[in-house]
């Protein structure tokens, strides 16, 4: 019934870690420097919902590399067919699976053989001398996170370069990139670098057909494609299905001008890719060489004399344009296109204007609530008031330790702990006020009151602890961050109502009883 | 050794007298609910409906005309738009229906709508939510919500008996339920922040239930030889001056965010303040009511001994 000298200076030593803990973020950023070699140093990790930001999440559309890596499958099984000697018909790809007969049941054996490399993507079965490849969701899961860790690399590469601070780029899922841009409030350009594939190749257009003299899209000769204009919806070419020279050759992209003056993009080759490209050029002097951007053709200049490895691309750029083109060329092409699922931005205005907001609403909250449990308690409110203080104490320098980020709702279930926290001493204090009327011996009323009292407090909180955990695994940002205040809150609160409400009464009480 | 002593020690209030009242009043609110969602639906907002979501501030903060607003906007083509003041008569909220087809429609759709209104107004904030993440949103928020009910049943069932349990449940899915009847009632904007509330009003309340639940047990050890309706009605006089004012105090903190919180959090607050009151009749009223349907023996450490023990009749 009474706190030993080690628990005493334990609850002291308690506190006062947690005040330097919550103390940077109470001074301003100015006097912070100043003092910040004394303290702890770290302040509370502010949400995009309060700093101002940007909230990007993207999905990497993975049906392209899926039928891309199955197509590869079928033509690296034909090649080993063939290589074994093992005659086979109808091997196609299809929906997932890849189907073929072969034409000697003899050669069924030597063909499971043959195709059990393939095991770790593919379930193989065969009735017969028909074997079919179903993609497994092993294969499945193995190609989405390699895709997905090099969709990721480049989408770090492009922001990077784009000179944007502090950027959070993580994978979420199977196949989803989140981006958080703190300070960036209007993500059009990230959102244009991110938006293009940029897969590039040069080729040529047909020599003799132009675009517009097709009647159809049917009378495309075979071997040709019809492809729109970056610039222009309604220009059209007529463009060889034949990559020249794709991308991956390239090695540098800078933007520049051309002889004109208008805005251009300087390119490197690699040396192979250079002199692929010098033979090329060379051999077609006077001829259209297309350069073809996400199938869209950015322009198609007549090729004025042999080229190596150092080019540039023409169009119809912005500086601006030009600039972003060179930034996504030199970062890599992605695997493949990203889309838009989910996007929020705050302005810096909002922000500011939100943890206004929350800390007026905190200190009005924290000073009517202390009014109402002095008037209503007297001393003890007062001892009340003193654990609620330390309360939010304890609830900002463990924000501070984890690093919590605090969101808008954060700073509602702040308030909201402002509210509910009284609610341990008030259990108590009720308790106390009953055994007090069964029983004279004041300091024997309080030990019964608090015993009674800390299970009630227990059952009570966890059940709440439980409906905040089910928002934390099943919220999303801003509601996440509201469960964790609410969490640390409910632990906080208890701590100090169970201990340090109970030090303070005890050693009153004792002062008092001592007195008479 | 306390100031105040606003509600008496010796109180003794029959509330279960009244609960055919409080059951006939409860059943009233969870029709109306019904009614009102199969009549008016509820107000999704973009989080789980998908679309699009913009806060303007005029510029040089010029008082704005709404319906002017709404007429532009809407002249965008971009289907249904709803515009309202928010907050301030200097800012408004734009929203914006999920467009036809896919992401990339309603990327195009925003930025429509960002340089429309670039030359009169700054962009305070603007949300867009694809349909699939809208669809996953309203999975989340109905797994957590029924999720945490069925732990919280779990946690009550293994702290007290299976009665105690039901009892909780039943006044738990009374206080969403009439949240979110309130919210179409009012027609006010369902959203995660909404889902947020009513997990923190199911935890309230249960918390609230909790308490005087923890005193039922306690004295139906302790007074075996009474009627389980005296002990049950001694419990919650018993507690309720606790009730009374942690409702208080939680009220006062509400009250603050709703009137200074900033207009964010504004329904978000009115939704805590309407599950705080519910929260606290339906642990009187119905949690306990409900107990009084079972029969519910004294002493769980004897319950062998149970044929000895007296009954409640209802």
């Amino acid at each position: 019934m009474y706190f030993s000298k080690l628990n005493s200076l334990l609850i002291l030593f308690v506190s006062v870690i947690a005040i330097l803990y919550a103390l940077p973020n109470a001074v301003t950023k100015f006097s912070f420097n100043k003092i910040s070699t004394y303290l702890p140093g770290k302040k509370v990790n502010l949400g995009l919902d309060l700093k101002g930001g940007s909230y990007i999440l993207l999905k990497a559309e993975m049906k392209t590399s899926e039928i891309e890596f199955i197509d590869n499958t079928a033509n690296s099984i034909r090649n080993d067919l063939r290589k074994e000697k093992i005659r086979y018909k109808g091997l196609n790809s299809n929906n997932g699976k890849i189907t073929f007969r072969i034409r000697k049941k003899e050669l069924i054996d030597r063909t499971k053989n043959l195709l059990e490399k393939f095991q770790v993507n593919f379930d193989i079965s065969n009735i017969e001398d028909r074997f079919i490849l179903d993609f497994s969701e092993n294969g499945r899961k193995n190609l989405y996170a390699s895709t997905l860790k090099k969709a990721l690399e480049i989408v770090r590469r492009r922001i990077d370069e784009s000179g944007t601070k502090e950027p959070l780029i993580q994978s979420q899922g199977l196949d989803r990139i989140l981006v958080q841009l703190p300070g960036v409030d209007d993500p059009d350009r990230i959102k244009r670098l991110l938006g293009k594939t940029a897969k590039l190749s040069f080729r040529f257009t047909h020599p003799r057909i132009e675009s517009n003299e097709l009647t159809n899209s049917s009378s495309v000769p075979p071997g040709y494609i019809l492809m729109n204009s970056e610039n222009d919806r309604d220009v059209y070419y007529l463009i060889q299905k034949r990559v020249m020279i794709s991308g991956e050759e390239l090695i540098d992209a800078n933007p520049g001008f051309d002889q004109d003056g208008n805005p251009a993009v300087m390119f490197a080759l690699s040396t192979l890719g250079g002199k692929k490209f010098g033979r090329i050029t060379g051999k077609n002097i006077g001829k259209p060489f297309a350069i073809v951007l996400d199938n869209k053709v950015i322009s198609a200049p007549v090729i004025q004399g042999q080229i190596f490895s150092n080019g540039q691309i023409t169009g119809n750029f912005s500086v601006q344009e030009s600039r972003d083109l060179a930034l996504v060329l030199r970062a890599g092409a992605l695997p493949v296109p990203l889309t838009i699922l989910e996007e929020r931005s705050v302005g810096p205005g909002l922000g500011k204007d939100s943890i206004e907001a929350g800390k007026f609403a905190s200190v009005i909250a924290i000073v009517v609530v202390m009014i109402f449990m002095l008037i209503y308690y007297g001393i003890y409110g007062l001892f009340a008031n003193v654990s609620l203080i330390m309360n939010m104490v304890f609830l900002i320098s463990v924000l501070t330790i984890i690093q919590a980020t605090l969101t808008l709702p954060g700073i509602a279930g702040i308030v909201l702990t402002i509210g509910m926290a009284v609610d341990a001493n008030v259990l108590i204090f009720e308790r106390i006020r009953e055994e007090n009327l069964l029983r004279k011996n004041i300091l024997e009323s309080i030990d019964q009151g608090f015993k009674r009292a800390v299970s009630t407090i227990v059952d009570a909180n966890l059940t709440t602890f439980i409906a905040a955990f089910a928002l934390f695994i099943f919220g999303s940002g801003p509601i996440k961050g509201f469960s964790v205040t609410l969490m640390i809150g409910l632990i906080t609160s208890m701590f100090t109502a169970i201990i340090i409400t109970k030090y303070q009464i005890i050693t009153y009480a004792k002062r008092q009883t001592r007195n008479i | 050794m306390f100031r105040f002593n606003i509600i008496s020690q010796n109180l003794n209030i029959e509330f279960l007298k009244f609960k055919f009242f409080a059951l006939l009043f409860s059943l009233i609110l969870i029709v109306m609910t019904f009614s009102s969602l199969f009549l008016n639906g509820l107000n999704l907002g973009i989080d789980f409906k998908g679309g699009i979501l913009v806060e303007f501030r005029s510029i040089e903060n010029k008082v704005v005309n709404i319906s002017d607003f709404r007429k532009d906007a809407k002249s965008l083509g971009l289907g249904e738009v709803s515009v309202q003041e928010f907050g301030k008569n200097t800012d408004v909220l734009l929203r914006v229906q999920k467009q036809e087809g896919g992401n990339k429609e309603q990327v195009e759709a925003l930025n429509k709508i960002k340089n429309s209104f670039k030359d009169e107004y700054t962009i305070r904030r603007t949300e867009f939510v694809g349909p699939v993440v809208g669809e996953e949103l309203k999975e989340a928020g109905i797994t957590a919500v029924l999720l945490s009910l069925f732990l919280i049943l779990i946690y009550i069932w293994f702290r007290f008996e299976w009665q105690f349990s039901i009892a909780a449940i039943f006044a738990l899915s009374h206080d969403v339920l009439t949240t979110i009847g309130l919210f179409s009632l009012l027609n006010l904007e369902f959203n995660l922040a909404i889902v947020a509330a009513l997990l923190t009003t199911a935890g309230y309340s249960i918390n609230d239930t909790v308490v005087v639940f923890d005193r039922v047990r306690e004295n139906l050890r302790r007074y075996k030889s009474q009627q389980n309706i005296v002990i049950y009605n001694r419990s919650i006089n018993e507690t309720l001056s606790r009730t009374v004012i942690t409702s208080l105090t939680t009220l006062l903190a509400l009250f603050v965010i709703y009137f200074f919180g900033g207009a964010v959090l504004k329904d978000f607050a009115l939704a805590m303040i309407w599950g705080v009151v519910i929260g606290t009749y339906s642990s009187i009223f119905i949690a306990v009511s409900s107990l009084t349907f079972f029969k519910i023996y004294k002493g769980f450490e004897d319950k062998d001994k149970s044929k000895s023990v007296l009954e409640h009749e209802l």
